[in-house]
């Protein structure tokens, strides 16, 4: 199937012909009623054009952002990172990797090695061509002692970075990672060009589809194409222009008057009557976006696994998926991966509301009834205050009585979250499993939200990760769901959709599931009809 | 006299800054945990306070702080290393030239709604216009906003939703991008200005002088303009003056709804964020516009009473 992704890519980017799909998709095996659905989807019918001018209205922006890629952190700043920057490689519309600054890579049989070939003759847009130099500088950026860099505890492992040859990098690991080049397409660990061996992360050079004109922190900021960018059929729009509107009211009137071309967060109680716009395109994505409710293992009562499975029990996933996200979005299992992702565990059964059971377990547990309180704030995640006020009814039936302690949302993460026994939390999610893992899951691990211990859960995430034989990882990694989600220190009620509405005016391909506008790359692959 | 006031103005800034540090230091959290957010580990943390210098004192901050504002530096965001003067420069601007122009509609029309309700007091005219005007302060700002919205930008067009202005954006061009922003606020101020216009013209209505003009013989727009307005200057100018700050400092709302860049949603990010220098930035000049505004308010009320003009 992906052969046939790397066929629908070239016919996008109009290197081959329809004829040639054609001939080349049956030779896939491919049935010519499957052909020619892809051919007759609105965005192949029509190849990409060039120029216009994109403008997009997006939630999330302050005027205390910077441009530095150690601090992004929300979708104004992710998406000014690609589209002005390049990584080593990127994660394509079906979610598989490929390379982007990097061209091919290989990793020793312990995968502690990788060696990479870099693209050659990309200029950046100060002139400077790219070396390996470059992503030295550009990785000791985050890897420095005195780095800032929320990426930090990611480069963590990386004990080297070498050049090799002329068009080549080595990277040394302290322990093995398949998963490496995954890792490399993290959003912060952009490719910035080097000057003495340092970058300037405030600058806003690099290699992307657009070149920075303005960065108004908190108000807009505008792009102007790169007419000497690398890839083809990508980076299409003349101009762009990213406008911060926070108020969602505001963001939908922005689009609706015609004033942007698009934007993100869609209102989900009022997203009904956007779809009856004509005008209007409105997309809904479930990739690895999920909310969570971890506990604390290290105290009581959450120490009980007992205890935990009862209150896994207790709540109505499907409610909740359709009153907080309004039917946009799916039920969790509780484990954090992603039915979209490679190796999520499709035979493990779906756990539902059964206040039988948890009354069960809370006997087992040697209680007749159980009081706990959960702290929540609408900035673990919009409506989370109402979902705890949901679980409290779900939880009286199995006889456990929740306590609604309802917090700030300023200062939420730094003052509830993993301070408070109980509380509420959310994933952007990340593309493998190991990486999600490894964050917030691993023993040790600084996000560890729950501080859940699982010896055998551990050992596996070591195992699978330097594990290249894609069957066992597979084995390997559907136990650990298992496992996280029958003794896990945390309740994973639902995955959430990206829920973006777009002009009719604007093309695009497949969009890409593993961040919201299209994987963050929505100005490099979108263009104006 | 001025000099006294401003001197005493000079104090109350003094303890706004330091009021206004204290309490953003009581605040939960810091700047580096502000930002970092739910991807703060404790070694990343304590590099950004290092960068910052957030890991001082907080005495040694502020004495810092007041040291170089005394040289007429604001110094630099914490957040984006941006030079604080020219982070304001342009978003003072925008909230001047809003106000302003708010103001330019907003006076002469509540003054003029005021006067005539006086003169034609009880009539059906001063009840339409009292029922309006107070409906309008009544409603939220916000949806205010969204009424217009939805009738000139949703339904007729004519007005865009948006009032996204750049330092580039022409007079003109400014002007029709915030007449939904300027309207708002006229509904949103006029009714305090038109009811204190009003009830001070009506109140020295009473007055035996007044009643000797009329019996003069004097046409009732004379009696009100020439006899009445000029003793009740005083108490108007107080509620002009008083709206007149609040369409500086108190626009926020306004301009979330309508995505304008000015000080307000700049205060209210850096309070979110810890951003100490850009909070006392823009608090002192807050805390200046009402002390300069008042200060000017009271020199009016005296130009305007002779008595008070020449004391004796």
């Amino acid at each position: 199937m992906s052969d046939l992704n790397n066929l629908k890519h070239l016919l996008a980017q109009g290197k081959i012909t329809r004829r040639e799909f054609m001939a080349q998709a049956t030779a896939l095996g491919a049935t010519a009623a499957l052909s020619s659905t892809v051919l007759s989807s609105p965005s192949f019918a029509a190849a990409p054009k060039k120029g216009g001018h994109f403008t997009i209205g997006i939630s999330h922006g302050s005027t205390t952002d910077s441009l530095d890629p150690a601090t992004t952190s929300h979708t104004g700043t992710q998406l000014i990172n690609h589209a002005v920057y390049n990584y080593l490689t990127e994660v394509n519309d079906s979610g598989e990797i490929i390379g982007e600054l990097a061209t091919s890579w290989e990793a020793s049989p312990d995968a502690k090695v990788w060696n990479m070939k870099l693209q050659q003759g990309i200029t950046f847009h100060n002139g400077k061509s790219l070396g390996a130099e470059d992503i030295i500088a550009s990785f000791n950026h985050h890897r420095d002692e005195k780095s800032k860099s929320a990426a930090k505890p990611l480069v963590a492992p990386i004990t080297e970075i070498k050049a090799d040859g002329k068009d080549g990098i080595k990277f040394t690991l302290s322990g093995g990672n398949a998963d490496f080049p995954f890792l490399m397409s993290d959003y912060h660990l952009a490719i910035l060009p080097s000057k003495d061996g340092k970058i300037d992360p405030t600058g806003g050079i690099g290699s992307g589809a657009y070149s920075l004109e303005k960065f108004d922190p908190g108000v807009s900021t505008k792009f102007k194409r790169n007419p000497n960018y690398w890839k083809s059929g990508r980076g299409h729009f003349d101009s762009a222009e990213i406008v911060v509107i926070s108020d969602v009211a505001a963001r939908t009137n922005a689009l609706t008057t015609g004033a942007t071309l698009g934007m993100d967060r869609c209102d989900l109680k009022t997203v009904h009557l956007l779809k009856r716009n004509k005008n209007l395109e409105v997309n809904k994505k479930t990739g690895t976006q999920h909310y969570t409710l971890p506990m604390n293992f290290k105290v009581a009562p959450f120490d009980n696994a007992d205890v935990r499975l009862a209150l896994k029990y207790a709540i109505d996933r499907e409610t909740l998926v359709k009153t907080i996200l309004r039917g946009y979005g799916a039920v969790g299992n509780d484990h954090p991966i992603g039915a979209s992702q490679m190796y999520f565990a499709k035979d493990l059964e779906q756990r539902v509301y059964d206040p039988d059971k948890a009354r069960f377990h809370l006997k087992k547990a040697g209680m007749d009834s159980l009081e706990v309180t959960l702290s929540a704030a609408d900035s673990a995640f919009a409506g989370a205050v109402d979902a705890a006020v949901l679980y409290k009814e779900h939880a009286a039936k199995a006889a456990i009585n929740i306590t609604v302690n309802r917090v700030p949302s300023d200062g939420y993460w730094s003052n509830v979250w993993m301070k408070h026994p109980w509380v509420m939390s959310y994933w952007g999610g990340r593309p493998t499993e190991d990486w999600m893992f490894s964050i917030a899951y691993a023993s040790g691990a600084e996000w560890n939200e729950s501080f859940w211990e699982n010896d055998r859960f551990n050992k596996l995430l070591l195992e699978a990760r330097a594990e290249l034989d894609t069957n066992k990882r597979r084995e390997m990694y559907g136990e650990m769901q298992r496992i996280a989600r029958d003794d896990g220190a945390f309740v994973i009620p639902m995955f959430a959709s990206y829920v973006t509405a777009l002009s009719k005016k604007v093309g695009h391909g497949k969009i890409a599931s593993n961040w919201d506008m299209d994987g963050l790359r929505c100005m490099e692959r979108w263009w104006l009809v | 006299m001025v000099a006294q006031r401003l001197g005493l103005g000079l104090l109350v800034l003094l303890a706004v800054s330091l009021i206004i540090f204290l309490g953003v230091e009581l605040l939960p959290g810091d700047l580096a945990q502000a930002i970092l957010g739910q991807a703060a580990t404790p070694e990343t943390l304590a590099a950004f306070r290092k960068e910052l210098r957030l890991d001082l004192p907080m005495h040694i901050r502020y004495l810092e702080w007041l040291f170089n504002i005394l040289q007429g530096d604001f110094g630099r965001s914490l957040a984006n290393g941006r030079e604080i003067s020219e982070l304001i420069g342009v978003r003072l601007g925008n909230t001047l030239f809003l106000a302003l122009f708010s103001a330019v509609i907003a006076v002469p029309l509540s003054l003029t709604l005021g006067i005539l309700a006086a003169m034609y007091r009880n009539s059906w005219y001063d009840r339409a216009v009292n029922i309006v005007t107070l409906s309008s302060i009544s409603f939220p700002e916000f949806f205010i906003a969204y009424i217009l919205i939805f009738v000139f930008s949703i339904n007729l067009g004519w007005l865009p939703s948006l009032s996204n202005v750049s330092p580039e954006t022409p007079f003109w061009q400014r002007i029709f991008l915030l007449l939904l922003p300027a309207l708002t606020l006229t509904l949103v101020v006029v009714a305090h200005m038109m009811r204190m216009t009003r009830a001070a013209i009506i109140n020295l209505l009473a007055s035996p002088y007044i009643e000797m003009a009329n019996l003069k013989g004097m046409s009732r727009a004379r009696v009100i303009l020439h006899h009445a307005l000029p003793n009740a200057w005083a108490p108007i100018v107080n509620v002009v003056v008083i709206n007149l700050a609040y369409l500086i400092v108190g626009v926020v709302i306004v301009e979330v709804v309508f995505v304008y860049p000015g000080l307000g949603q700049l205060i209210v990010d850096s309070v979110q964020k810890r951003d100490i220098p850009v909070v006392q930035a823009c608090s002192i000049i807050f805390a200046a516009t009402y002390i300069v505004l008042n200060l000017t308010a009271d020199i009016l009320s005296i130009v305007t009473n002779p008595r008070l003009l020449h004391p004796r």
